[in-house]
């Protein structure tokens, strides 16, 4: 039910039910905020509060800064610009709404700028995206990267060239965004949202051109910080030029200076890796030839080997025959007949080997080791 | 789409100079390794010498699925 929804016959409110209730809801409906207005109607209590009002062309509201939170503060001088940070409130006993300022900077010193930034980069170190250990390595050789950019700006170009020249193997995906100006930050968060449906992809540049602090501002968009630390691949940011540090180039993985130095970071130079290459061919040749030297000398002694062995083999051979020969010569008839036995033949020569064999007053013939004798047999005893 | 990964074919090739050169292998497997090592030295020199960039552009459909298309960048 919202608080003037009542019928007429519900019990009438008193005003002060109705301020405090609007107090309630206006200070439950806004968290702390940036307002950019211009001071008027700015006076100084002795108690030490400050009483003034931010107004705009078209609107005003009332503010009031406690004594502790503008202790050392120079007074700020009718309608300078300013920024407040503030909590909107209803000032119950007036019933007026009021911002109740807790920081106050002249937009000239550019301050929002810079507390916006301390405070988003507080929020992100607290959650440890700062942490140097978060930073992953970037592939030695990626296949395919993806490149968050405007496709009109002069970053695009500075990083095509480089990657054409180092190392134009890479496939570039391109998701284009715009990188200042009205909606860029969503579009820079879909962009980054993009990489992680793409699982061809290995590295990520995201980055822009040099431009003045508020071309770059959006880098420092905490939201977008956070996207990028929630790339699935390494990330280089290139945001700017050299001086220029965003909380995107501290939440990422590698922070270049310029487009063409995230390009370089990116890849290898094409020339370098070829000599590498040139090198393993030479070593694969050499070692090739060399194992093959091995071989050759291994195949030689081997040779070596095989002939020593036949020729033992046929020496063994050679001697074994030797020795045969001599048996052979030892078993030879002539050889007994040298030791002094004889044998005797028939006159057609079959050898006579038993008594029955001989007839008396028969002739027959005696062969010894040097020569033939003619003799012939006596009667038996 | 699928490129060969030039990290892993250099890795692959400085292990197969390393093997050849330090270990004791059988000739057919030295020969195998060299063979290994030669073409992909070819894969590795056909991937140093191409020159043109590709570059596609991420194009989100309404239907919110990502599409890549050819660019004259």
């Amino acid at each position: 039910m919202t608080l003037f929804e009542r019928a007429p016959g519900d019990r009438a409110l008193s005003v002060i039910e109705v301020t405090r209730r609007a107090r309630q809801l206006i200070e439950g409906g806004f968290t702390r905020i940036w307002v950019r207005g211009e001071i008027t109607g700015f006076k100084a209590y002795r108690s030490g509060h400050w009483y003034f009002t931010l107004r705009d062309r078209y609107a005003q509201a009332r503010c009031v800064m406690w004594r502790s939170d503008n202790q050392g503060r120079p007074a700020p001088a009718e309608g300078t610009q300013v920024f407040v940070e503030a909590q909107p409130t209803v000032w119950e006993e007036k019933g007026e709404l009021r911002l109740t300022v807790r920081q106050l900077i002249p937009t000239d010193a550019a301050g929002l700028w810079q507390l916006k930034l301390e405070a988003a980069r507080a929020a992100l170190e607290r959650d440890g995206l700062l942490d140097p250990a978060r930073k992953r390595p970037l592939p030695a050789f990626p296949s395919c990267l993806a490149l968050v950019t405007s496709p009109d700006g002069a970053a695009l170009e500075d990083i095509l060239a480089v990657l054409r020249r180092r190392w134009p193997a890479i496939e570039v995906l391109l998701i284009p965004a715009r990188v200042q100006g009205e909606g860029a930050e969503a579009e820079l968060l879909q962009a980054l949202a993009c990489i992680g449906r793409l699982p061809q992809v290995e590295l990520a540049i995201v980055g822009r051109g040099g431009g003045s602090r508020e071309d770059l501002w959006v880098f420092n968009e905490e939201r977008v910080a956070r996207a990028v630390a929630r790339v699935p691949v390494p990330v280089i940011s290139a945001v700017g030029h050299e001086t220029d540090v965003t909380l995107t180039d501290l939440v990422a993985d590698y922070r270049a200076p310029t487009p063409s130095a995230a390009a370089e970071a990116a890849v290898p130079d094409r020339r370098a890796v070829a000599h590498q290459v040139d090198v393993l061919a030479r070593r694969l040749a050499h070692a090739l030839s060399r194992r093959a030297a091995v071989g050759r000398e291994r195949l030689d002694r081997t040779a070596d080997r095989l002939e020593v062995a036949i020729r033992s083999h046929l020496e063994a051979r050679a001697h074994r025959l030797a020795r045969l020969a001599a048996a052979l010569d030892a078993l030879s008839p002539l050889k007994v007949l040298e030791r002094g036995y004889a044998v005797a033949r028939d006159p057609s020569g079959a050898v006579l080997k038993r008594v029955a064999q001989f007839t008396p007053g028969k002739p027959f013939r005696l062969t010894v080791s040097d020569g033939d004798v003619a003799a012939t047999a006596g009667r038996s005893p | 789409m699928s490129r060969p990964s030039f990290r892993e074919e250099l890795m692959r090739l400085e292990a197969i100079v390393r093997a050849l050169e330090q270990e004791d292998l059988d000739l057919d497997r030295a020969l195998a390794l060299f063979e290994e090592g030669v073409a992909r030295l070819k894969t590795a020199r056909e991937l140093l010498a191409q020159s043109e960039l590709t570059v596609k552009r991420v194009l989100e459909a309404s239907d919110g699925t990502l599409g890549t298309g050819g660019t004259d960048l």
